[in-house]
């Protein structure tokens, strides 16, 4: 089960987030800042995964853009890993420019979340117009997912 | 078709956004609302965190305003939501607006719906209460006509939504997957597994409807349905085995790549779904063989077909090789697996490579030579610079840790722990050294100062239980006295080294430990005296550092060890220092120490040496105050009322108008009688029993219910766990085998040596110290004996009893120095009683051997002679006792007689008693068995008939079943059939208790049987049993029931949908009682009562009431699963029918 959704930057700013299970706004603060500050010491010789108190991070980098989902135990890490991979892939598609990595890559990414946060559809729909983009069904998403039902 | 309705949606957020400038998914960046916009480029702008608090307290007061402002639009205010969102996920307060977010998803057009049916998921969690504003909401949503609002209310269902108001939408959702558009019936899916998760009894009726989506044509609400199959056959595997074959061709059509392309990541079909599959299959085929041999092909076929170089394609592997490791293993297949995982370890990809560890770590049990193929890679792995590597592998050698590489690994880990900070580390790796520490330790001092570097790093964070089990292994000690007291002197010794260290700070766990050890055992030291160690607590005493709780145990300490001194100035000092303590309970402890310091002779009964393992005898019914209670209610005392009493008369006084049904009748009659005067209130009845007994029997405590388990030369059950030791003892011959192997790795060692380096040279080494053992054990496996390695510190059945009382009895040993006086009296009574405490264990003995004279009962001769042996040396003793030791040699010499006659009673039986049809569970060429139920007023029969269809005579035929967790099976006589003639059935019958509530269980057993002289064979099979066949009714009176109602605290109430056939009250309950076993106490006008019992004998009441067609029942029972329990099968049946 995935616990929680994380966009970060390099500099610990919050671009998304979204919790499945109820956390309270003041930990999720303290949350965050200990995910990322876990997330920049690693180093690429690392593995993608963390074990975080019981649960796992498991984070993939773009750019000075971390993506970071926590998930239980149970949970499959390389699937979790690809599934970022797709999501990526999803707001590419959808937000023509999401790969820049220029300065504005920060407002474009947080706006195509936004975007993808308040519609249930687009994604799931952006999906199936076009060909090459995998249906965001991913299960463990599902208690309550986004952007990606 | 469904294309055509996901394009629509696709274009509707364009339509509104052409409202603005621009249009199109790429132009919503450039006309996405300027206010946010300028608010996260503000923001990004920022250098300090103190600049963005300042910004956004700023923007919150503004939208504060706004928001409450009555001239604000709704158009305004999905602007203002979008940025509350925003604020609250930069971890601000944006509570204000919460309410503002559920009135715009209720009064919005589409789009500001949306954004408020997303402010709300986002801001509310389940238990708010604010989200019951949103119910009514949904439900108008729900039946809306507009597609796209039934959709938005379906997803914010499966986000968030009250469990109290599930019943309100169920039906609307419930209609939703008939609905023709394939989106809508993927999202009733999805709000369904919702409920299932926060409500699972609530779904149960419409089980068969998931059946209906996972056969859906569109792929999409198939994949939904896996979620509700994936959680439900995880808790119970056995009620969806049916369903394995179309599980199979879902997975086969999914490798094959028959799903539409779309489904493609990559160019591998559907990976996610995929891995949901294989994670059910896994669950499906767990110990099962028949579901694991349909799976077998297809699992081999996933295997080969994901041999693309693509991340997501080694998701896939790994999850197979887990699935084919959990099923009943086929060797093929595992061969196929070990190489996937082979593949991954040997990964430069470091994501590969953990993976790798870990699914080393699942299989190792199973086949621990895969370790033995990468030990060099794991040896590496150990070293890795990423320390999740470390820890991976880390948990891999505690997995294979046995008492050979004990001390290297555990030395490993000790390094792992030294450099690692987090405390979740610490405590999870304290927790498994401390485990392995007492299962495989070489020596006493290896484990005493393991356990020492445990506490000392460990310290307070660690789990609790460590310390506890620690004390309790040193204070039962082993089988061997010596040995426990070296191991006693050991840590003594090394705790007073320790103290004896200058300027070093230890934990207040490991202090407490130090002390505890101290104090009970410092008496076997020869050369200190107790003055000397009394000095050292003394020490630690006045230490600033030292917590108060600590200060308790070492003024404990230093209590039990004066009354082992002659006569010491520190322990005056010390109570000179302490009755004056500001601190309460050091003043207390002090002033005891110094009355029991001043009556030498009380404190050494007291405190006696070496007795920290004897039980209290406790008197719960304090029958010692009997005479103080006595006196007070002679003058006029009231008696006592215990808690719930009292509670319920205040209830009873404060109620005026009582709603509930019953509660105002029953409480009067039933309160009536305890509120006479003349009555004795429920509390004062059992010490007022105990008064009239504990007069006669004040010197002979009473023993019923107190277990026997110390006697006055230890612990009783010895006698039987030794002769269990002795056979589990043999490990010579193995240790030899492992020998072999260890010489075999080491000369394969030796040969590889020549060419490598000397660092080379280290790893191998630690290498054979590491995985030394486990070849060997794999051929242990294979002889069938998995649990022949003799542990070092093998504990006594006591430990295992109960982990909840270990605790409380830890504490016991350290109360037993400060056991008050009126105790004294019982370490007396204790010693009147050691008398009829060895009668019982001769007793014991007795019964042991006749049990061992009846397994091999062949002639019944020197059988009696024996026994009449034994009536003749203890004819006092066994007085009582001489029926219940003749019995056994009875029943088998009936029971040849009894078997001819076996057939016909059951047929009487049967007729008696409901019973089931039969069914069979397993056959073969030979045998064929089948297995009915009967429900016998006071337990389950369960009947296997085997018939030998073959023309030859079987030998031996015997059926045994597995001793089950929440069952009690019992052995009716005849069971073993020393011949079986050819093509006849002989039945065996067992009957079945249950020992502790369950919903779903099995009981599994093999027959086996002789052919000719020769060859011996084996059947499994196994029969599911549900809490239903342990339901029976319960008769009683419409009084008992008001009085039984009141009485039990358990209560779910519930309303069901009552079918057309029965919809007069009379018929449905008839329906209860046929189906459920139910017994119709009375039926009152719309009204019924009626009640049940769960053998051995927990009742259970239901009262129901009829409106129109809806049923409402109410449970209660004092048992808190049983109303769930019986609720839902109520549903069942009602809808059943």
């Amino acid at each position: 089960m995935i616990k929680f959704f994380l966009m970060v930057n390099k500099q610990g700013q919050t671009r998304l987030s979204k919790y499945y299970e109820h956390v309270d706004i003041n930990k999720r603060t303290l949350l965050e800042t200990e995910v990322i500050k876990s997330c920049l010491s690693r180093s690429n010789e690392q593995c993608s995964f963390i074990e975080y108190k019981d649960f796992k991070l498991i984070y993939r980098q773009y750019a000075a853009l971390f993506i970071v989902v926590g998930v239980n135990d149970t949970e499959n890490e390389m699937a979790i890993y690809e599934f970022i991979h797709n999501f990526v892939e999803v707001l590419d598609e959808y937000f023509s420019r999401v790969s820049e990595l220029d300065v504005s890559f920060f407002n474009t990414v947080f706006h195509g979340t936004w975007q993808m946060h308040s519609g249930p559809y687009q994604t799931r729909s952006c999906s199936v117009t076009q060909a090459g983009v995998q249906r965001c069904d991913h299960g463990s998403l599902h208690p309550g997912s986004p952007g990606l039902k | 078709m469904s294309d055509i309705v996901e394009k629509t949606l696709t274009a509707l957020p364009g339509l509104f956004l052409q409202n603005q400038p621009g249009g199109g998914p790429a132009a919503a960046k450039a006309s996405f609302s300027s206010r946010l916009g300028s608010l996260v480029r503000g923001i990004t702008a920022l250098t300090s965190k103190h600049e963005e608090e300042k910004l956004i307290q700023q923007e919150l007061s503004s939208l504060k305003a706004t928001v409450s402002a009555p001239t604000t639009t709704l158009k305004m205010m999905k602007e203002c939501m979008v940025r509350l969102i925003y604020c609250e996920m930069l971890g601000y307060d944006a509570s204000f607006g919460y309410i503002h977010a559920i009135k715009l998803a209720q009064q919005g057009n589409l789009l500001e719906k949306r954004v408020g049916y997303l402010a709300v998921s986002l801001f509310l969690h389940e238990s708010h209460e604010l989200l019951l504003l949103l119910v009514n909401t949904v439900v108008k949503d729900l039946q809306s006509t507009n597609l796209v609002e039934v959709c938005m209310a379906l997803t914010v269902v499966s986000q968030i939504f009250p469990r109290e108001m599930i019943p309100a939408v169920l039906p609307l959702i419930e209609d939703k997957l008939q609905h023709s558009k394939e989106i809508v019936r993927r999202k009733a899916v999805l709000a369904l597994y919702k409920f299932h998760l926060i409500a699972p009894n609530q779904v149960q009726h419409i089980h068969i409807k998931f059946r209906k989506a996972l056969c859906d044509r569109d792929v999409g609400v198939m994949a939904a349905s896996l979620h509700i199959y994936l959680r439900m056959i995880k808790e119970n595997s056995s009620g969806y085995k049916d369903l394995t074959g179309s599980f199979v061709t879902i997975l086969k059509q999914v490798v094959g790549g028959k799903l539409p392309v779309e489904f493609n990541y990559h160019s591998v079909p559907a990976p996610w779904l995929q891995i949901q599959l294989l994670r059910i299959l896994g669950l499906l085929g767990k110990d099962d063989q028949r579901t694991s041999e349909l799976m077998y092909d297809v699992l081999d076929e996933s295997l080969r077909r994901a041999e693309l170089n693509h991340n997501v394609t080694y998701a896939i592997l790994f999850e197979c090789v887990h699935t084919v490791y959990s099923i009943y293993p086929k060797s093929e297949l595992l061969e196929k697996a070990a190489k996937c995982i082979g593949k991954f370890v040997l990964s430069p990809k470091i994501n590969l490579k953990y993976l790798g560890l870990k699914a080393l770590t699942y299989v190792i049990q199973q086949d621990p030579t895969l370790a033995l193929q990468h030990q060099m890679t794991i040896i590496e792995c150990l070293d890795h610079l990423d320390p999740i590597i470390k820890r991976e592998t880390l948990e891999l050698l505690y997995r294979i840790t046995n008492a050979q590489n004990i001390t290297v690994i555990v030395q490993k880990m000790l390094e792992y722990l030294h450099q690692s900070k987090e405390e979740y580390v610490i405590v999870n790796l304290v927790g498994k050294i401390a485990e392995l520490a007492e299962k495989y330790a070489p020596d006493n001092a290896w484990f005493i100062q393991t356990m020492n570097a445990v506490f000392s790093v460990g310290g307070d964070v660690m789990h609790p239980d460590i310390p506890n089990n620690f004390l309790r292994l040193l204070a039962e000690g082993f089988d061997d006295e010596t040995e426990d007291q070296q191991l006693r002197l050991y840590a003594v010794q090394s705790y007073l080294t320790l103290l004896d260290m200058e300027n070093v700070f230890y934990p207040q766990r490991f202090l407490q430990v130090m002390s505890w050890v101290l104090g009970e055992y410092s008496y076997l030291l020869d050369k200190e005296m107790p003055e000397e160690v009394i000095a050292k607590l003394y020490k630690l005493l006045m230490n600033d550092s030292v917590s108060s709780e600590t200060k308790a145990w070492l003024i404990a300490a230093v209590t039990k060890l004066t009354s082992q001194a002659h006569s010491s100035n520190t322990v005056e000092r010390l109570i000179h220092e302490f009755t004056i303590s500001l601190d309460t309970c050091m003043r207390q402890h002090a002033f005891e120490l110094k009355h029991l310091h001043e009556n030498v002779e009380l404190m050494k009964s007291l405190l006696p040496v070496d007795r920290s393992c004897e039980d209290l005898v406790v008197d719960a019914s304090l029958s010692f105050l009997d005479g103080f209670v006595a006196e007070g209610l002679s003058q006029g005392a009231a008696p006592y009322k215990p808690h719930h009493q009292r509670q319920e008369e205040k209830l009873s006084q404060e109620k005026v108008l009582n709603f509930e049904p019953y509660g105002l009748s029953f409480s009067s009659s039933g309160f009536t009688g305890r509120q006479s005067p003349a009555g004795i209130s429920l509390g004062s009845d059992v010490s007022g029993n105990s008064a009239e007994t504990g007069l006669k029997e004040t010197n002979s405590l009473k023993l019923e219910g107190i277990k026997k388990l110390w006697g006055k030369e230890g612990y009783l059950p010895k006698k039987e766990s030794k002769t269990g030791d002795e056979s589990g003892a043999l490990p010579v011959p193995q240790e030899s085998i492992m020998e072999n192997v260890d010489q075999a790795i080491t000369k394969k060692d030796q040969s590889q040596v020549l060419t490598q380096s000397k660092e080379e040279k280290e790893k191998q080494l630690l290498a054979s110290s590491l995985f030394v053992g486990l070849g060997s054990e794999s051929t242990i496996n294979l002889l069938g004996k998995a649990d022949t390695v003799s542990h070092k510190f093998r504990r006594k059945s006591k430990v295992k009893e109960a982990k909840s009382g270990e605790t409380t009895s830890t504490h016991n040993m350290t109360c037993s120095s400060f056991s008050s006086l009126s105790n004294v009296a019982y370490e007396d009574d204790y010693y009147s009683n050691t008398l009829h405490d060895t009668g019982d264990k001769e007793l014991k003995k007795f019964s042991l051997s006749s049990e061992l004279l009846d397994s091999e009962s062949l002639t019944e001769l020197p059988l009696v002679e024996k026994f009449s042996y034994c009536s003749l040396s203890t004819p006092s003793l066994f007085a009582n006792n001489n029926m219940e030791i003749f019995h056994p040699p009875q029943s088998t010499a009936a029971s040849v007689a009894k078997e001819s006659s076996l057939a016909s009673s059951f047929l009487e039986e049967t007729t008696e008693y409901m019973h089931s049809n039969a069914m069979e569970v397993c056959n073969n060429e030979t045998i064929s068995v089948s297995s009915y139920k009967i429900w016998k007023d006071d337990c389950l029969l369960m009947v296997w008939s085997v018939t030998n269809k073959s023309g030859l005579e079987l030998k031996s035929a015997d059926l045994e079943i597995f001793p089950a967790e929440n069952f009690k099976v019992t052995e009716q006589p005849g069971c073993c059939l020393p011949v079986m003639e050819a093509e006849s059935t002989k039945s065996f019958q067992y009957s079945v208790q249950i020992e502790k509530p369950f919903t779903e269980g099995n009981l599994t057993g093999f027959i086996s049987y002789h052919m000719m002289d020769t060859h011996s064979a084996q059947l499994e099979f196994s029969v599911n049993l549900s809490l239903l066949d342990f339901i029976r009714p319960l008769k009683i009176s419409s009084d008992d029931f008001g009085k039984l109602w009141l009485s039990f605290a358990n209560d779910v109430k519930q309303n069901v949908k009552m079918s057309e056939s029965q919809a007069a009250l009379p018929s449905a309950l008839k329906t209860l009682q046929q189906k459920l076993r139910l017994h119709i106490i009375e039926i009152i006008g719309n009204e019924g009562l009626l009640a049940c019992q769960l053998l051995p004998s927990i009742p259970c009441l239901l009262h129901c009431r009829v409106h129109a067609d809806i049923l409402a029942l109410w449970f209660r029972s004092s048992c808190s699963t049983l109303p769930d329990y019986l609720l839902y099968q109520c549903q069942k049946v009602m809808e059943g029918s």
